[in-house]
């Protein structure tokens, strides 16, 4: 946890992109680009795609048709390069109940900056007011302080691009406002956040992208036609 | 690179030790399913004695299995899995990583107990040494054909069956070696060919499955 | 070129093939039948159930052909993520298992007769156990997960490792069998073949590769419309 700007942040940009689930479009011609400094909020009802996208940009998942740029390079050329300078919270909070909360940031820390040193986990988790949690078992935490530990591995490990599904489940109002506070101090840095929401989160000049302009009907007569036309 | 590799064995190390058991329950098995032979074959020594090596490697090819579904599981359920195929550290690495893991607690103590097996069996000393080193190379071989399946049944119906029908056929290289090797030290015989293959085994295995295991995981986390 | 897989071309491809795939199947499973069972001579030694070979042969060389076919649509997939190829390989591997299914069973109704055993572990029945295995093992993999293409995906990857390790497999049982085998055991490819036997055994060989065909497009078929369904009661639901 520096307080230097990222030096390493460019501009994260999609072009074209379409997102297949189980034969079924999501979403298709979606562009989007995001500059260092910016934050782009996703919105749209549940099934619309914003956990979806996020995969898409997180590189967990392949996009049907579409390209990632970062810097104007393609993402897919090089994936670990992309997990070293983005962090991706999902809706797990992938935390064992058997290890302690600093083995379980500290982990991911040595994994994604070679750092996991207990001073970072330590001043990570006091960002979100839960320090003394150092040495609690995961399966002593309530939903709120899991929510809490998944979201200090942000801190613990600094990358330029923040991916946040959802981070303010299972968080009252006050936490609500230290992420919001956290995301703006980030943002200041150079850093880049794109984050979906059912909630209010205040992200202050987010570029917002509404999930359902992009969904594509089903429509086999449709797409019989297109194929016609191009064959 | 290689402080990814030591990151991931030493938290799957921890992981194993905190939840116990899985060691205890894999060499019991081991142990009983042995032991279960002389009441199925009879008791007499010359028949312990020519099956020794052959009842040591199929036990220990099923009991190998026992734990095998585990080994992904819970990181793909509580979304870890997600975090680990992003990278930075290779997937291949990570994997490599966890397989290490999985036989130091699985099939470590196989290797351990199967000598002691063997004086159950009455094999014939000459072959106690073969034994363990033909364990030492083959059992990482089937960890690693394993990770294949085990990453492959990830979200699947009844994973832990259908493991099984996927794994045991790919076992029988290693199976039919390993045998052969432990044979041949009993009747004295050279054993070098065996060892040397079952060691190209281990090689091909260490160089293929983390690779075949990684694309399985990114496609059970898609 | 497949921008929403849309496998419309190749349904007109398949319409188009299969009354010619289904006649030549007709007609060379006749000519094959009657020169098998009829028009060739029997063995000197192994008199009428020499002509269990004109089945048991050609079943055996569809096993290995069906799995080298399904490994090389699995890899077009993997790469390509054609999913064309991906119905192939989950319309393939039923049709393959059953001809190695038919192997083994033929296998075993000549040897009842000519080794007065119905099984051996020879290396050759050995290997095509395993393949049987390997077969199921695909097939019981493609069908586990609730979303096709995860089943897809992974049943591409098993084929893939699958046909890696056949060589393998093949090698060890070979090495095993020779350790194990007693020589004397007659194996089934005798000295070299009577001409009047090599008519039969090929007409079979084609017989079989164009029921392939045709019972594969037939299910690729079956798979595309089901796939259509699923597609059309989803827009129900998704609106």
């Amino acid at each position: 946890m520096t307080d230097q700007a990222f030096d390493d942040a460019a501009e994260f940009a999609g072009r074209g992109l379409a997102c297949i689930r189980g034969e079924r479009i999501v979403f298709a011609d979606l562009d989007f680009s995001l500059a260092p400094g910016e934050a782009i909020l996703l919105l749209g009802p549940n099934g619309s795609g914003k956990s979806s996208l996020l995969r898409v940009m997180a590189g967990l998942l392949r996009p049907a048709a579409g390209a990632l740029t970062w810097g104007g390079a393609p993402v897919a050329e090089d994936p670990e390069a992309h997990g070293g300078r983005s962090r991706y919270i999902g809706h797990h909070d992938a935390i064992k109940p058997v290890l302690t909360v600093r083995e379980n940031v500290g982990f991911w820390s040595s994994l994604w900056s070679g750092d996991g040193s207990t001073a970072t986990v330590q001043r990570a988790l006091a960002a979100f007011g839960i320090a003394h949690l150092l040495d609690v078992p995961g399966r002593w935490l309530s939903a709120g302080q899991k929510r809490r530990v998944n979201l200090s591995r942000l801190l613990a490990a600094p990358a330029p691009l923040w991916l946040l599904d959802e981070p303010t489940t299972a968080l009252d109002r006050a936490t609500v406002a230290v992420v919001e506070g956290l995301i703006a101090e980030h943002r200041a840095r150079g850093g880049m956040v794109v984050l979906s929401t059912h909630t209010d989160v205040a992200l202050p000049g987010a570029k917002v992208l509404q999930m359902d302009d992009f969904t594509v009907p089903m429509d086999w007569a449709g797409l019989d036609a297109a194929e016609e036309a191009l064959s | 690179m290689i402080a990814g590799f030591g990151a991931i064995v030493a938290r799957d190390l921890r992981l194993a030790l905190r939840q116990g058991s899985d060691s205890l329950m894999v060499v019991t098995f081991f142990v009983l399913t042995v032991v279960l032979f002389p009441f199925g074959v009879g008791p007499e020594a010359g028949i312990l004695e020519r099956i020794s090596a052959g009842v040591l490697w199929v036990t220990a090819l099923l009991a190998s299995m026992l734990s095998l579904d585990r080994l992904f599981q819970t990181d793909y359920e509580d979304g870890s899995l997600d975090l680990m195929t992003r990278g930075p550290a290779p997937l291949g690495v990570l994997v490599l990583g966890k397989v290490t893991a999985h036989w130091l607690t699985t099939g470590l103590p196989l290797l351990l107990a199967a000598p002691v097996l063997a004086v159950l069996l009455n094999m014939n000393a000459a072959g106690f040494g073969v034994l363990v080193l033909a364990f030492l190379i083959g059992t990482p071989t089937l960890s690693l054909i394993g990770a294949v399946g085990a990453a492959l049944v990830l979200g699947a119906r009844r994973g832990g069956v259908l493991l099984s029908l996927l794994v045991l056929p790919l076992y029988i290289p290693v199976l039919v070696f390993g045998v052969s090797a432990v044979d041949a030290a009993v009747m004295d015989l050279p054993v070098r060919a065996q060892l040397l293959i079952l060691g190209g085994f281990l090689f091909a295995a260490a160089a293929l499955c983390p690779w075949a295991t990684a694309a399985a995981l990114r496609q059970a986390v898609e | 070129m497949h921008r929403f897989a849309n496998p419309n071309r190749f349904l007109k491809l398949a319409n188009a093939i299969l009354p010619w795939a289904a006649g030549a199947t007709v007609i060379l499973l006749l000519a094959g039948l009657y020169f098998s069972l009829v028009a060739s001579p029997e063995d000197y030694q192994q008199g009428a159930t020499v002509r269990i070979m004109y089945v048991h042969v050609p079943a055996a060389w569809m096993a290995l052909f069906v799995y080298t076919a399904m490994a090389v649509a699995s890899a077009v997939a993997l790469i390509w993520k054609h999913p064309v190829s991906d119905l192939f390989a989950k319309a393939a591997s039923p049709v393959g298992a059953a001809f190695t299914f038919i192997a083994l069973a033929t296998g075993a109704f000549w040897g009842k007769p000519m080794w007065g055993t119905w099984w051996v572990w020879d290396a050759r029945l050995t290997s095509m156990l395993i393949l049987f295995f390997l077969y199921l093992g695909h097939m019981a993999l493609m069908n586990a997960f609730d979303d096709p293409q995860r089943g897809f995906r992974a049943a591409a990857v098993l084929a893939l490792v699958g046909v890696v390790n056949v060589p393998i497999i093949k090698f060890s049982v070979d090495w095993w069998n020779t350790l194990h085998q007693p020589a004397s055991v007659v194996r089934m490819d005798g000295p070299a073949i009577d001409p009047a036997m090599m008519t039969p055994l090929l007409l079979m060989a084609f017989a079989f590769k164009a029921y392939f065909v045709t019972v594969v497009l037939l299910r690729m078929r079956g798979e595309i419309a089901e796939a259509k369904v699923r597609a059309i009661s989803m827009s129900q639901v998704h609106g």
